[in-house]
């Protein structure tokens, strides 16, 4: 089936979040099913952010939410250090859920209007039972500092009083105060401008050093991801495109997808001359009836035969960058097919 | 690219050599009655735009792009809402129109693209349908000549199998496409001037190059006159000719695009292209955030807008306001500031910067414990006086 293979991950203990040939369907009426993740594999070691690029409807999210177990995969692993959570149920997956956090896009609406910020931010200790009433008051504050908001003001004041930016640090400050190990942060900054953008990208790398998280990273904007990311990986209609760190994968991409998403970025230089030949022409194929073989040849200027009839397994291009293509833009060296299976 | 589909049965007006500008906006203020007091959210803004050109206009979440926009259109509320300037419109005063008369011009003259496809199409009628609507309102098209002209613009859109498509509703639709639908619905009656708020920032990179390309090439053979609004000065970059930053309802920078990004004037247009992440700078670069926030338009601070956030304030921008004047060395560049960069005190302040950062980074070199740096010790951009916490 396009992009598959395992070829780029890690030995296992290397890693913190291990995700191998995870899948997601959702029914989609009259026995048919949309493919939203199919056969998605990567690795994050501890402390190391992952970027997650792509289109709208991808699979970012998706992706996300499963490792979160919300829902559950249709098949595949995630393993958090070393347990795989598809395979716990009850009470031991609900213990591992502190371990487990995310931010989302919508930073006004993802917090609960009718509570106070103080009380948002200490819901989690009270649902996972962690620390004393005193303990937690502490915790609070020292995390509402962190994140750069008066714990005095947080105490009288609910969410809608806060702007945006500062929605966006209470969002943070709420995902880590359970000292999560891994923080999924769902197009964080995505809703605001590019000054509030930079603010929120430089507290959540404060914020990693100072209590050793790490981040998934999804956003559609490259620039945004190649400053946040150790890696990035690159999703195409619920499949693994390439993945690689970001200095390689932007000044040398392997997959034609990834050369036309890097095509598209609009630079702030009037003198850089748009790259619109490579600009991609037509629509998303539906994720009911995906293409045969490689899921990016109804698009891929580069198709040939052998791309609808075989799909594309992960190969190593040079240092930490794969890539699944049967042509790619970059020399890959040959892995022994039987490793890749 | 893809072969240009000219549209059959529209009118494609040409400009006439001498005529009078297309656009010609004077002093505009709009100010909202709010709960808290008046609100000024456009503060004596002029400007002009010929046919066939793109004029982008950039800055902040508030600063008041969508407002200008509408005061333009004549889109504002009724209630609670005072205008006042001149927006004159190919020779002709237009802002004391009343609603019929507005009605003849949106569409036909004028037409706005929204920033949130799903609100700007009716979410319960055929697309094909929507464009064909305005045809035959402003065209008096015959049915049969109105649809044909309906599916050219689908086509010209680049929306595939554009018969099919003709009896879609906005939802069996991708985002891509909906946008795309918007703007077949605005180009319907080839308007002369088009006014883009915000028309990519809900969509993809891919996606979003592929509607500012449908764009140009509809401005190339429409000869039409663009206002595009954004916050992204990537975008206006490689899309406009003019560009002007707004800050706290009033323009403070303009200028031709390539000039702007040479020669930048005003602290506030330095801040605000440091704050974008770079392609080019490696991950993990730090990014050089503007301290603190826009004012608050009901109690603006006393004079130069950006004084409590910039990074070269004198004594005298916290008196004076300092208004849009044209640079000496060249007068199609305006700006209102000062000490604009390149000045002896911005130069100045620039270099008791670099040495207080020499100096205050130096003793950790020998001292280790590895801390972050604070955006002072590392941004490109001398921080602003005060780093609060707000934003
Ligand atoms: N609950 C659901 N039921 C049915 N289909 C779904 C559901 N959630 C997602 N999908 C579909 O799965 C695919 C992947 O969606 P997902 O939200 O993961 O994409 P994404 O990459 O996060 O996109 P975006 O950038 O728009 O957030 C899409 O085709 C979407 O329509
Ligand atoms: N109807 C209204 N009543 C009161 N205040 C309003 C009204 N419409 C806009 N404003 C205020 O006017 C100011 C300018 O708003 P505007 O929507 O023009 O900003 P913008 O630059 O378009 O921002 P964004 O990038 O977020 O779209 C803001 O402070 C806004 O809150
Ligand atoms: S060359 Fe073939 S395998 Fe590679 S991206 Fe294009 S269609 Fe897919
Ligand atoms: S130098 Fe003074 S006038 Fe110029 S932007 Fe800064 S505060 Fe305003
Ligand atoms: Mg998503
Ligand atoms: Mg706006």
């Amino acid at each position: 089936m396009a992009g598959s293979g395992t070829a780029h991950l890690r030995q296992p203990s290397e890693t913190l979040l291990r995700i191998q040939n995870l899948v997601v369907d959702f029914p989609a009426g009259r026995g048919k099913k949309v493919s939203a993740v199919s056969n998605v594999s990567f690795d994050i070691a501890s402390g190391e952010t992952l970027g997650l690029v792509g289109e709208s409807g991808c699979g970012k999210s998706t992706t996300g939410k499963a490792i979160m177990q919300l829902p559950r995969p249709t098949r595949g692993e995630v393993t958090l250090d070393g347990t795989d959570l598809c395979s716990l149920r009850g009470e031991q997956l609900r213990n591992t859920r502190p371990r487990l956090q995310m931010i989302f896009q919508d930073p006004i609406s993802s917090l609960n209007p009718r509570r106070t910020v103080m009380q948002i931010v200490e819901e989690p200790l009270n649902i996972w039972k962690i620390g004393t009433p005193e303990e937690r008051r502490l915790k609070v504050n020292e995390v509402l500092s962190a994140v750069g908001i008066d714990p005095e003001a947080a105490a009288e004041r609910k969410p809608h009083e806060f702007s945006g930016g500062q929605c966006q640090r209470i969002s943070i400050a709420r995902a880590v105060i359970t000292e999560p190990s891994v923080i999924i942060c769902d197009e964080p900054v995505s809703a605001l401008d590019v000054s509030v953008q930079a603010q929120i990208l430089n507290l959540l790398e404060d914020m990693k050093a100072r209590y050793g998280l790490t981040l998934v990273f999804i956003a559609h904007d490259l620039a945004v991801v190649k400053n946040i990311s150790d890696r990035v990986a690159v999703m195409y209609l619920g499949k693994m495109c390439e993945i690689g760190n970001p200095d390689a994968l932007y000044s040398a991409p392997a997959h034609p997808y990834t050369r036309a998403l890097l095509a598209a970025i609009p630079l702030p230089d009037p003198n850089a001359s748009l790259d619109t030949e490579h600009h991609l022409e037509g629509d998303l194929p539906s994720p009911i009836s995906p293409p045969s073989g490689c899921r990016f040849r109804t698009r891929c200027p580069l198709a040939q035969d052998i791309c609808a009839q075989v799909e594309p397994q992960m190969q190593h291009v040079t240092g930490d960058q794969y890539v699944a293509c049967h042509f790619p833009l970059q020399a890959v060296s040959e892995v022994p097919v039987a490793l890749t299976q | 690219m893809s072969v240009q589909t000219p549209i059959s049965g529209l009118p494609t007006p040409s400009g006439t050599p001498g005529a009078p500008k297309l656009l010609e906006v004077r002093d505009i203020v709009t100010r909202f009655t709010t709960d808290r007091g008046s609100l000024t959210a456009v503060n004596g803004v002029s400007l002009s735009l010929e046919r066939g050109r793109t004029l982008g206009v950039v800055g902040e979440s508030g600063s008041g792009k969508s407002v200008l926009s509408r005061s333009i259109m004549g889109l504002l509320p009724r209630s609670n809402t005072e205008r006042s300037g001149q927006v004159i419109f190919e020779g002709k005063e237009i802002s004391g129109l009343n609603d019929s008369e507005y009605r003849e011009l949106w569409g036909d003259e004028m037409a706005m693209i929204f920033q949130d496809p799903m609100t700007a199409l009716n979410p319960v009628m055929k697309v094909g349908l929507q464009i064909t609507e305005s045809l035959r309102f402003h065209l008096n098209m015959s049915k049969s000549d109105a649809k044909d002209t309906a599916v050219a613009l689908l086509k010209a859109v680049k929306i595939p199998e554009p018969e099919k498509r003709f009896s879609s509703y906005p939802h069996e639709m991708s985002g891509g496409m909906r946008q795309r639908v918007v703007i077949a619905v605005a180009l319907a009656c080839g308007p002369k001037l088009l006014f883009a708020d915000e028309p990519t920032t809900a969509l993809d990179v891919t996606v979003q190059a592929q509607i500012l390309d449908l764009l140009a090439e509809q401005q190339r053979e429409r000869y039409m006159g663009i206002i595009l609004v954004t916050h992204d000065l990537g975008v206006v970059a490689g899309r406009a000719d003019e560009i002007a930053v707004m800050y706290a309802g009033q323009i403070v920078e303009q200028a031709p695009t390539a000039l702007l990004f040479s020669e930048m004037k005003m602290p506030y247009t330095e801040a605000l292209m440091a704050a974008i992440p770079k392609l080019t700078d490696a991950s993990h670069t730090r990014l050089a955030a503007i301290g603190g926030r826009p004012p608050d338009l009901v109690n603006p601070p006393k004079g130069c807008a950006f004084s409590p956030r910039c990074p070269y304030v004198q004594p005298r921008c916290h008196e004076e306001s300092p208004t849009l004047t044209p640079s000496p060395t060249a007068p199609e560049h305006l700006f209102a500031c000062f000490y604009p960069i390149g000045s002896p005190e911005t130069e100045e302040v620039r270099l008791r910067i670099a040495a207080q950062r020499l100096m205050a980074t130096a003793p950790e070199f020998v001292a280790a414990p590895a801390k972050t740096p604070t955006p002072a010790e590392q941004s490109p951009v001398p921080a602003p006086p005060e780093q609060t916490e707000g934003m």
